[in-house]
């Protein structure tokens, strides 16, 4: 299982540094919606609940955007029959995928968290980078996992992109509830205040609940 | 054979509902700080309770589905959860009707357990697209056997995580029935039990009614006529 | 609402609202239902014309 969880996200990472189809989208669109939201909103700058709402909607908007190329290469090049043939557990595929999965948000977030703090984001916010970071990693499981989920249930029907979208948003709406709880008082103008534990709670119950189902499921996914 | 017991059953379910409504009009004391329109409570209340127990029970039969690979257990599902649906259209239309009567609001945020309901409705809304954009019979049973088990394990936390997220600003009668007057009390859960019976005959009665269809069906294949049948976009 | 607040006391209207909502539903439903039964009927008369025509042959 591990050692094939590992071939098969070596696979997916060098697809993704061959084609460079998900991060550089997914990078250029939050950028483009913390702009939009500049205009959307007529705000120079951004801070507690309302900062934490951009950064959040923009993340998720981004991950479903990345979600709906998750399982092309499979689809349209017919990679997952061969996947299919060889003798490895289907569970490690998906293990696999929400991994790469949960990479590329991260490497995205690399580059857009500092763009936002940048753009946006008010004066007196940028004091608690270790409590965002804690924030982020659970949301980003929660993502991964549940957006996989979503993106496999999708990927065989005719109308894939819009599925993952109507499926992920409603699907991951306690994972934004937690996120932004957790991150507004971050954000406060003036200076971050502490994260209350209970959203930190919520979130990792998400991850653990939503990480266990799709292990238990996803196999009936691909059994072909 | 799912037409079985359904009379009696039909004749419970008009007895119970109908003494429910007359109980919670004629026998439940007026609520003190709401007046009439707490009434609604006794309709409201039953309705989004089934559905979200239609719902599970979807995912239950699921589960069911995929353990043995029925697909008897897929249709018990998609009826469950299209039941389900419709109840909850009803949830929604009442539960803003109340919201206006008592509030003043169309759509109040603040309610936890009507913008969970919302929440869980749209994702619902997703089953039959989601169910009917897959081809291949096998595959759709399968398929949407995953997305009512997701949903269905969805329900509960979304329920917490929308809970945590509310102030509790306004008062209120829901979530906190043990605080309910006796009478009240009464009058609810014979309403709720009165609910969940009109769900099963509803449920029973599409049962029959898909189960004569597919029988039917396969008759006419077993005579060589396959053509002509109507057709209509439900699962077999 | 204008009309129900005119012909019942305060807001027995919304209560009267809701109850009618609900029993819409069910009345639509039966109706699908309906419709459904009838479909059903007009299959299983097909199917016993044919049955009875080819008994004949």
């Amino acid at each position: 299982m591990r050692s094939t969880v590992d071939a098969l996200l070596r696979k997916e990472l060098r697809l993704e540094l061959r084609n460079r189809e998900a991060i550089p989208a997914m990078l250029l669109f939050s950028v483009t919606t913390f702009v939009v939201f500049h205009f959307g909103l007529q705000r120079d700058s951004v801070d507690g609940a309302l900062a934490a709402g951009v950064l959040w909607v923009t993340m998720l908007f981004a991950a479903m955007l990345g979600a709906n190329r998750l399982f092309v290469a499979e689809t349209e090049g017919g990679a997952l029959d061969g996947l299919l043939l060889a003798p490895i557990d289907r569970t490690a595929i998906y293990v696999a995928k929400a991994l790469a999965f949960g990479g590329f948000l991260v490497a995205v977030q690399l580059v857009a968290v500092p763009a936002f703090y940048l753009l946006l984001l008010g004066p007196g916010g940028g004091d608690a980078v270790l409590g965002l970071i804690a924030v982020l990693a659970l949301a980003d499981i929660g993502i991964a996992v549940a957006a996989t989920l979503v993106a496999g249930l999708a990927t065989q029907t005719r109308s894939r992109e819009l599925l993952v979208s109507l499926l992920g948003l409603p699907l991951l709406l306690p994972v934004i509830i937690g996120a932004a709880r957790a991150t507004a008082p971050l954000f406060a103008a003036g200076g971050a205040e502490s994260i209350p534990a209970k959203w930190l709670l919520v979130l990792g119950l998400y991850d653990l609940v939503f990480g266990l189902l799709a292990f238990a499921v996803f196999d009936f996914l691909l059994e072909d | 054979m799912y037409g079985k017991g359904l009379r009696p059953l039909s004749l419970i379910t008009c007895v119970a509902l109908t003494g429910a409504f007359a109980l919670a009009f004629f026998y439940a004391p007026m609520d003190a700080d709401q007046g009439i329109s707490q009434k609604i409570f006794y309709v409201h209340v039953p309705m989004a309770i089934v559905a979200l127990g239609g719902f599970v029970a979807g995912g239950l039969y699921s589960i069911a589905h995929l353990r043995t690979g029925d697909r008897g257990y897929d249709l018990k599902s998609y009826v469950a959860i299209h039941l389900s649906q419709i109840l909850a259209v009803g949830t929604l239309i009442t539960g803003s009707i109340w919201a206006r009567a008592s509030w003043g609001h169309w759509w109040v945020w603040d309610e936890p357990t009507l913008v969970s309901f919302l929440i869980v409705f749209l994702l619902y809304c997703c089953y039959q697209p989601l169910r009917f954009s897959i081809e291949d019979p096998e595959r759709q049973a399968r398929y949407a056997s995953v997305f009512a088990i997701t949903a269905g394990a969805f329900v509960p936390l979304n329920f917490l995580a929308v809970r945590l997220a509310q102030s509790y600003t306004h008062p209120r009668v829901l979530g906190t029935t043990d605080g309910l007057p006796a009478k009240m009390a009464l009058a609810f859960y014979i309403a709720v039990v009165a609910m969940a019976l009109l769900y099963v005959t509803l449920w029973k009665y599409e049962m029959a009614s898909k189960h004569a269809r597919n029988r039917l069906r396969s008759i006419r294949r077993g005579l060589g006529e396959d053509i002509g049948l109507t057709r209509s976009a439900s699962p077999q | 609402m204008i009309i129900a607040s005119n012909t019942l006391p305060g807001d027995s209207g919304y209560v009267a609202a809701a109850y009618l909502v609900f029993l819409a539903i069910v009345l639509g439903y039966v109706a699908i239902m309906a419709i459904r039964a009838a479909r059903l009927e007009r299959d299983v008369v097909e199917i016993a014309e044919l049955v009875e025509g080819r008994a004949h042959e």
